[in-house]
């Protein structure tokens, strides 16, 4: 991936606007970021999206299970000779299409933010979530690679509290964004840490 | 355990700032009578399946000797399978002559049990340094586990009916994360009293302020009640939750003491007067236990079943009585463990934490450290409202929501109290925010509207909270974030922001229509859940950014999990 350092002051771009191209997740590097180096160097001015090639790992995934339900539905369907499971097939492959439909909007509502204290997360189109977690509360930084991601050079970075219900999980990261992110954070929890 | 009770008077000026010797970092054994404590119902219950399955041949043995003129028949009665050993061992035994070896073989059962329990007892021992308590167990497979003294979350001192008759109690240190907990079972019970007064001091941070000469202020009143223990017997004798440890009272021909003792521990209140400040404990007397089990949750389903009972005797269907025995009988332990457990309660506010003692037949007491307490919950359900009656749960680190009856009795902290009990626990738990909490929490129990500075839902969430919409409020002050909600389950959540450990908005597509938002504040898992159901979007906007920002803030001020050494 290309490695495009962009001057944040110079490119105000709304958060709705966010261009999307791959280069985007590594644009907001601290050394990228200069205006806010002063502040502190991790800082974001703006957003960060994950790389855009998620949306690929979400499409496979879901047409994954939708053969799966479909297939299975089918073979009930024919097999067996059941009536209802053909309505089911055809409900479940119409809602699977229009989910799929939505992947990419769905992908670029996933965001995530470095502030001074505090990492804010938020996703989601219809139900959407956003999260604070301060630096100083992490336990730990999991990042975990499915299949499909690692064959896209994709990685989940999870952000663990010792609250079960925060659920930060930044998914569909650049591999070597993920490994920086991740030691980013663990500096900025070791600068911030308190106790439980 | 007994070499250290009897060092105990002779070390007293060495150790004057100690409560025990036991906290110095050696390896020291637990009480003798551990193993067969921990192990000790279910070999009384072998030994009685055991009688029980002998019971006639016994009967046999001896009803020759009590009442003769019935042996020849009994005789009869068994000649038939006398000697068989399928139905009768102890008949074969006798026959073909072996009773040395039965006997033999019952000897070294019993030799290989003692010895047994005597080798558990040996190999299991436990160390308390500056940093850690550690145990160690096991004969064949050995464990060792260790709770760093920083992490500690909380320390129960457990006192099981059948260890109480042996003066036994079970210390038990809960750290963070699930299973978590470090048993010392078990130990003499005046000796866990004062070992967790040590293990606190320990956790507290005052050792370094004290190897430093200085005196923390706040470890003063530890410090004087472990002169007192330290000092011996005087004392000891004469507060009757002091009794020694038995293992040096047990002299001979003191039985009638020994006894004395035992019952003056076992009528003594759960938590030492002389730890506690009187004024601040919480009474809850009999009658109101009593009267909210009787109108608690469990009433509906006792309303149901008598229904149900009533209709079967009605139409005579009788299979409905038996197949509802034991949902009865599930429903009366529970209101008897709920009372009993309830009974004797009590709660004050130590240097070390907050002391809660419970508990009629088999007791406990848990402290919680300062600092500790990561959200409160007070609530109150329909039927107790006309008695202005709450209970009062909180999260704590290291008890997960699904846990056993246990873990549910720790988070417990009120069992039912009025509003005003509802103040004095706040207080205790929240230290140093009175005043703010004040206000918030009367406006907060029962108040609606902007009540109290309390900031309200928007008239519009009636569409989806129509009866409650005007309890739902919210309220930031002081490093404290109050949720007040629900009218048929009045509920009012404390959380103290310094433990906060993230914040959350959510809008699905109603509330979103609505221009709502629902904010959540994420603890540590309990039974306590911060979710403010119903926020005008914008205001949830402006409350995300200052509960993130005051958490931070108030995290990094916040020193209270070293309370001993912040005052040195």
């Amino acid at each position: 991936m290309p490695e495009v350092p962009y001057d944040e002051a110079e490119v105000p771009v709304p958060p709705e606007a966010v261009p999307t191209e791959p280069g985007t997740p590594e644009a907001g590097t601290p050394e990228a970021a200069a205006p806010e180096a002063s502040a502190g160097s991790h800082v974001d001015a703006d957003w960060r999206r994950v790389s855009p090639k998620y949306v690929v790992v979400e499409v496979i995934g879901s047409i994954i299970g939708e053969a799966i339900l479909v297939g299975a539905m089918l073979v009930v369907h024919f097999v067996f000779g059941q009536q209802w499971a053909l309505w089911v097939a055809i409900a479940a492959a119409v809602l699977g299409i229009v989910s799929i439909a939505f992947e990419p909007r769905r992908v670029r509502s996933i965001a995530y933010r470095l502030r001074e204290d505090d990492l804010v997360f938020r996703r989601g189109i219809m139900y959407q979530r956003q999260v604070a977690v301060p630096y100083g509360r992490m336990q730990l930084v999991d990042i975990t690679r499915g299949p499909l991601a690692r064959a896209m050079g994709l990685a989940d970075l999870k952000f663990v509290t010792a609250a079960a219900a925060t659920a930060v999980t930044v998914p569909g990261l650049p591999a070597e964004e993920a490994d920086r992110l991740r030691d980013e954070l663990v500096a900025l929890a070791e600068t911030r840490r308190a106790g439980l | 355990m007994s070499e250290s009770d009897r060092d105990r008077g002779a070390a007293a000026p060495a150790a004057a700032r100690r409560a025990t010797d036991l906290a110095d970092g050696e390896w020291h054994r637990l009480h003798p009578a551990s193993p067969l404590l921990r192990g000790g119902l279910a070999l009384i219950a072998i030994i009685g399946f055991v009688i029980a399955n002998l019971r006639e041949r016994l009967v046999e043995m001896f009803l020759p000797v009590f009442a003769p003129d019935l042996g020849g028949e009994v005789d009869r009665e068994f000649s038939d399978w006398q000697g068989d050993w399928a139905n009768d061992p102890i008949g074969g035994i006798v026959l073909n002559g072996l009773v040395g070896w039965a006997l033999l073989a019952v000897v070294l059962v019993l030799a290989g049990i003692v010895g047994g329990f005597w080798l558990s007892w040996r190999m299991h021992s436990f160390r308390i340094t500056g940093e850690a308590v550690e145990v160690r167990s096991g004969i064949l497979f050995r464990s060792h586990r260790s709770a760093r003294l920083d992490r500690i979350q909380g320390i129960n001192v457990q006192r099981p009916l059948f260890a109480r008759l042996f003066g036994a109690a079970k210390l038990e240190l809960s750290v963070a994360g699930q299973s978590g907990d470090v048993q010392l079972s078990y130990l003499g019970s005046t000796l866990a009293d004062s070992l967790r007064a040590d293990i606190l001091r320990l956790a507290s941070g005052a050792r370094a302020a004290k190897a430093a000469g200085v005196r923390p202020d706040s470890a003063a009143d530890v410090a004087a009640i472990a002169d007192a223990a330290a000092a011996g017997e005087p004392v000891a004798d004469g507060v009757p939750g002091h009794a020694l440890d038995e293992a040096s009272a047990a002299g001979k021909g003191r039985v009638s003491e020994l006894v004395g003792r035992r019952v003056g521990e076992f009528m003594a209140p759960e938590l030492d007067p002389e730890l506690a400040p009187p004024e601040s404990v919480v009474h809850i007397p009999l009658g109101r236990v009593i009267g909210s089990t009787l109108l608690g949750g469990a009433m509906i389903w006792t309303v149901i079943l008598v229904g149900v009972l009533a209709a079967g005797i009605f139409t005579q269907q009788w299979w409905v009585l038996f197949s509802f025995v034991p949902a009865l009988i599930g429903l009366v332990s529970y209101a008897w463990s709920r009372i009993t457990k309830s009974l004797r309660y009590s709660i004050a506010g130590t240097p070390d934490g907050v002391r809660i003692g419970h508990g009629l037949l088999s007791t406990g007491n848990q402290t919680i450290p300062p600092g500790r307490v990561h959200a409160i919950e007070a609530t109150q359900w329909l039927l107790w409202r006309p008695f202005g009656w709450w209970t009062v749960r909180v999260n704590v680190a290291g008890q997960s929501i699904s846990a056993g009856s246990d873990a549910a009795q720790r988070t417990l902290v009120l069992p039912v109290g009025t509003a005003d009990d509802v103040r004095r626990v706040l207080d205790l738990l929240v230290p140093g925010s009175a005043i703010a909490l004040a206000d918030v929490i009367g406006a907060g129990l029962t108040g609606r509207g902007t009540d109290g500075g309390f900031r309200p839902a928007p008239r519009r969430s009636a569409w989806l909270h129509p009866l409650s919409w005007r309890r739902i409020g919210w309220i930031e002050q002081d490093g404290i974030a109050a949720i007040r909600r629900g009218v048929l389950l009045r509920g009012l959540v404390v959380v103290p922001l310094a433990r906060l450990q993230s914040v959350a908005i959510q809008r699905g597509p109603v509330r979103r229509m609505l221009r709502l938002a629902s904010l959540r504040l994420h603890t540590v898992t309990g039974p306590v859940t911060a979710t403010l159901p119903a926020v005008d979007a914008i205001d949830a906007e402006q409350a995300f950014e200052s509960v993130a920002r005051e958490a931070v803030e108030r995290a990094a001020l916040d020193t209270s999990d070293h309370w001993g050494a912040a005052h040195a």
